[in-house]
């Protein structure tokens, strides 16, 4: 008797059908008012004009695996402009047989970046291990050594090229843009003033004259019969760029340090050196972090723009595959699956950045 | 220093302390060593660079602006042909790049507060949409985004033969987007300096309509005035004028369009990867700005008796503005290093056209130089003009 009462009483106080269940949900977050009402059914409109052709012609009328020639009858996409030139798309110029070893090097690279993203394991022997992986994927990809074949950097090109720039420049540009941003702070007038002037030039040009200084006017700047490789100094200017920047990303942590954190420091007797490191940067370069990774993410986008050098990175070898006239009409599908590859890189660190921000708020 | 600080300090140390134990004397040492080093690289480099210059007996110097350029740029706005100097050349590079920067500045920022806006509905899903479009827009490489519809004209656009026609008088081919345009006409400049005029007299407008309200309370509708000024005053020197209507009517003869308006694939594919690209960074500035004002304010101006425009412009966006025009300001600044990829798809902005021209002369520092000068002139410009206007609304705290 009582089970049937409550049911009773459950039916009887339900809320009304129009304001639960996907119902409710759709009256609460799509037709709450009129101009939301008729919003959403011209943005359902547009989407049912443009979602079933694209379906179509993605997935449908598509071909994945065939030869160019049979790609010009259909009228879907011809995803088979990858799997056609994958190798060449993703290793360049690299010997062919050897391909295995810029293959390891991102595989060596892959399992660091997973293992490094959890905050358990970040202590002295993770800085080891990124030295020494770093250092292997130097060794895999030059070779001469241990009976590896060498390998001219003119040959490196493709994702392995794109991941080197962007790794080693962000590698090398973060401590160099953090001494800048103490350079910034310092007391000391010649030392504030270069990095100023260091800091507001390079942040006020586009990366490609850098780009353009490095590839034809650094070559005048060396002694007759020295020569520096393309893709170093190209790495230099990358460097040099993004250290700009993160040395104005690190100055804000620095500004929003209380002056009671310095005054403690040097009460303890710890002079500039050790205030610094034990002190003052742990707790700057932590509330900086999420512009940091925003930093790191333009960095990764824009060593695409070596292509206007010539480096064969992993734009410029899809390019190239492009240039071949029996690939030439399928652009659209190459430059799609080249910006997955740099959507699911920036998309894995900035939603990393966004977890990591979570754990590491202290609630101050 | 300044001398009451040295007062507080520990005063003249002891004889006692060596000098490298005197802060201020190790500061002086330390930066005497810096400059030091980095004078000698810049002099080792100089020197280097000079010895080179000598024997690939290249002139230093901008003598070569005056030389002929000999090569023809694609589009410009100022007459241009290539017996005219390089100097010239570079001048119509910069106005390229001008042109692309201005046109992308205002629909990004349209595109960008739409888009911003269109993330905060409650429509949940023009929401959910616009933050796809933000994640994924700003996680591709602008470069990349470039080619992607540079190609798309170009491979995917039909011939002018049969190009796309949407509207009456508009064309879009693989050669461009063709539009009607009127027909030269000297009341069309007449109209143009109307419109400054328009301008010129609401900005008095609004000042005398602020004092007013200051003094007596009275609101003066000046929104509704400034719209009937700005289109009232052209109008009405168009009819004076004698209101001429000929259309100038793109035909297709030959190959091309003939007549009416041409903007190049190299532009358009330029001005659409720009504006896309930096819209989505655009729409986070916006959103940031809208949240950061509390909703207490919009309660409070409403409980004052505020209408909702009136609650948006005087309590909402002056408030919502001081936050979003800082980044704004420096992601216009980006879009406009950004155009320098134009060289990438061939559209003649600065940079490419300093290219063309180092290429033929060899003179690759002045030229580097040259681009370098240009893009830090005008970050010089907007960093001086939001120093200037985060002077004007910084909060007066009581």
């Amino acid at each position: 008797m009582e089970k049937v009462d409550i049911k009773q009483i459950e039916t009887e106080v339900k809320p009304p059908v129009a304001s639960k269940g996907v119902v409710g949900w759709a009256r609460a977050n799509l037709f709450n008012t009129w101009f939301n009402s008729i919003l959403t059914l011209v943005t359902l409109f547009v989407l049912w004009k443009t979602v079933p052709p694209f379906f179509r012609w993605a997935i449908v009328d598509s071909l994945w695996f065939s030869t160019g020639e049979a790609c010009r009858g259909t009228e879907g996409a011809c995803w088979s402009v990858i799997p056609a030139n994958i190798r060449f798309i993703l290793f360049g110029f690299f010997p062919y047989q050897l391909q295995w070893r810029p293959l390891l090097a991102m595989v060596i690279l892959v399992v660091l970046l997973f293992y490094s993203r959890d905050r358990r394991h970040w202590n002295n022997s993770l800085v080891y291990a990124w030295v020494a992986g770093l250092f292997a994927m130097g060794l895999l990809m030059k070779g001469g050594i241990l009976g590896l074949v060498e390998v001219e950097s003119t040959q490196w090109g493709g994702l392995p090229l794109t991941l080197m720039l962007s790794v080693f420049g962000l590698a090398a540009a973060y401590p160099l843009g953090v001494v800048l941003a103490l350079g910034r702070q310092s007391k000391m007038p010649a030392v504030k003033a270069l990095c100023v002037v260091y800091i507001e030039m390079i942040r006020g040009v586009p990366l490609i004259t850098l780009l353009f200084m490095s590839s034809i006017v650094f070559p005048l700047f060396l002694p007759e019969g020295v020569t520096v490789n393309v893709i170093l100094r190209a790495q230099v200017a990358i460097i040099m760029f993004t250290a700009a920047y993160i040395a104005e990303v690190v100055r804000g942590g620095l500004q929003g340090m209380s002056t009671g954190q310095y005054e403690a420091a040097e009460s303890l007797g710890l002079n500039y050196y050790q205030t610094m490191r034990l002190v003052i940067l742990p707790q700057a370069l932590k509330i900086v972090i999420p512009p940091t990774v925003s930093q790191l993410i333009s960095a990764l986008k824009d060593t695409s723009l070596v292509v206007i050098i010539a480096l064969y990175d992993l734009l410029k070898t899809t390019q190239s595959v492009l240039s071949d006239p029996s690939w030439m009409a399928f652009s659209s599908e190459a430059y799609i699956f080249v910006a997955l590859i740099y959507f699911f890189c920036c998309y894995f660190m900035s939603s990393y950045s966004r977890r990591l921000e979570k754990e590491l708020d202290t609630g101050l | 220093m300044q001398p009451n600080q040295d007062k507080v300090q520990r005063g003249a140390p002891p004889a006692t302390v060596p000098f490298y134990n005197d802060p201020k004397k190790r500061a002086i040492l330390f930066q005497i060593v810096t400059l030091l080093m980095v004078g000698l690289l810049a002099f080792y480099l100089i020197s280097n660079t000079l010895t080179n210059l000598d024997k690939q007996s290249i002139a230093t110097g901008l003598g070569f602006l005056q030389k002929e350029s000999a090569f023809e740029i694609g589009e410009s706005p100022i007459p241009y042909s290539a017996a005219d100097t390089y100097g010239r050349a570079l001048v119509v590079g910069f106005l390229n790049t001008l042109i692309v920067s201005s046109v992308g500045i205002i629909i990004t920022i349209i595109l960008g507060t739409l888009l911003g806006i269109a993330r905060l509905s409650t429509n949940w899903l023009v929401s959910k949409l616009a933050g796809v479009y933000i994640e994924v827009l700003q996680d591709i490489p602008v470069l990349l985004q470039l080619f992607f519809w540079y190609a798309f004209f170009y491979n995917i656009l039909p011939s002018p033969r049969s190009a796309l026609n949407p509207i009456v008088g508009v064309f879009l081919s693989n050669r461009g987007l063709v539009f009607a345009v009127p027909e030269a006409h000297p009341v069309y400049k007449y109209m143009a300096i109307a419109v400054v005029v328009a301008g010129v007299v609401i900005y008095f407008l609004r000042r005398w309509a602020k004092q007013r309200q200051a003094r007596t309370g009275k609101i003066f509708p000046v929104l509704r005035v400034s719209l009937a000024l700005v289109i009232g005053f052209p109008l009405l020197t168009w009819a004076i004028g004698g209101a001429p209507t000929a259309m100038n009517v793109p035909v297709l003869k030959g190959f091309n369009f003939i007549g009416g308006t041409n903007i190049s694939p190299e532009f358009t594919a330029l001005l659409l990867g720009l504006i896309l690209y930096t819209a989505a960074f655009v729409a986070e500035v916006v959103r940031a700005g809208i949240q950061s004002v509390s909703k207490g304010q919009t309660e409070a101006a409403m409980s004052l008796g505020l209408k909702s425009a009136q609650v948006l412009n005087q309590v909402i966006l002056p408030q919502a503005l001081r936050v979003i025009i800082p980044p704004l300001t420096s992601q216009m600044l980006n879009l406009t290093k950004n155009s320098s990829l134009a060289v990438a798809i061939g559209y003649p902005d600065f940079v490419s056209v300093a290219g063309t021209t180092i290429n033929q002369t060899g003179q690759a520092i002045e030229g580097v130089a040259l681009m370098m000068v240009v893009y830090l002139t005008l970050s010089l410009l907007t960093s001086a003009f939001m120093n200037w206007y985060n002077k004007k609304t910084a909060l007066v705290e009581r």
